[in-house]
């Protein structure tokens, strides 16, 4: 039993990278990408056999991360997310990081669904689903800076 | 105004801007 929370941090960890890591392989790599592929007519090797195996891991790692740092919390979720003494640096990480699950799963899966022919959508809606996808991931990026830095802060930045 | 997350770089710098406010905010809660 002693050794769970280490288990639940290396686990926090593994799943932390794949997301994060995959967040940013779709904003530092495949938004330009995609437009240089669009412009010589070979995106679909990217919308029909790259972007949905990335999202799959993407938004499963997404909520892997999640829950393995809600148990890592344990007993102190609670004191984190409510900013208490002690747990005001990681609990600004944790709300960030639900921020960005809640992101992952409301605005750009189902809106990525709609981009890749998952769900039905005219080209109107398409057109709107790419923005809002967009944006939605650039807003992970941002703030996944500042998540990393206050999950690093909690035992390694004096304040 | 041009909306900052549409450039990649205008996203990274977004994202240290806001944990130097964020550090602030924190900063100030636990009375440093």
């Amino acid at each position: 039993m002693e050794m769970l929370p280490g288990i639940y941090r290396w686990i926090h960890i593994m799943a932390g990278v794949l997301w994060v890591g995959l967040l940013y392989y779709f904003n530092f790599v495949q938004v330009a990408a995609l437009k240089a592929a669009q412009a010589d007519s070979t995106a679909a090797g990217i919308t029909k056999h790259v972007a949905p195996r990335a999202l799959f891991f993407f938004r499963w790692s997404a909520l892997a991360t999640w829950v393995a740092g809600a148990a890592l919390l344990s007993s102190n979720f609670a004191a984190a997310f409510m900013l208490q003494a002690g747990f005001q640096k990681i609990g600004i990480g944790a709300w960030l990081g639900t921020i960005m699950l809640v992101n992952v799963w409301g605005l750009i899966w189902p809106n990525q669904k709609k981009i890749l022919g998952l769900v039905q959508a005219t080209d109107e809606q398409k057109n709107k689903a790419r923005r809002v996808a967009f944006l939605a991931s650039r807003t992970n990026t941002a703030l996944s800076i500042p998540m990393l830095f206050f999950m690093v802060a909690q035992s390694h930045i004096p304040m | 105004m041009k909306n900052p997350l549409d450039s990649l770089w205008g996203t990274v710098i977004a994202g240290f801007v806001l944990t130097i406010v964020l550090y602030y905010i924190a900063k100030s809660m636990i009375g440093g």
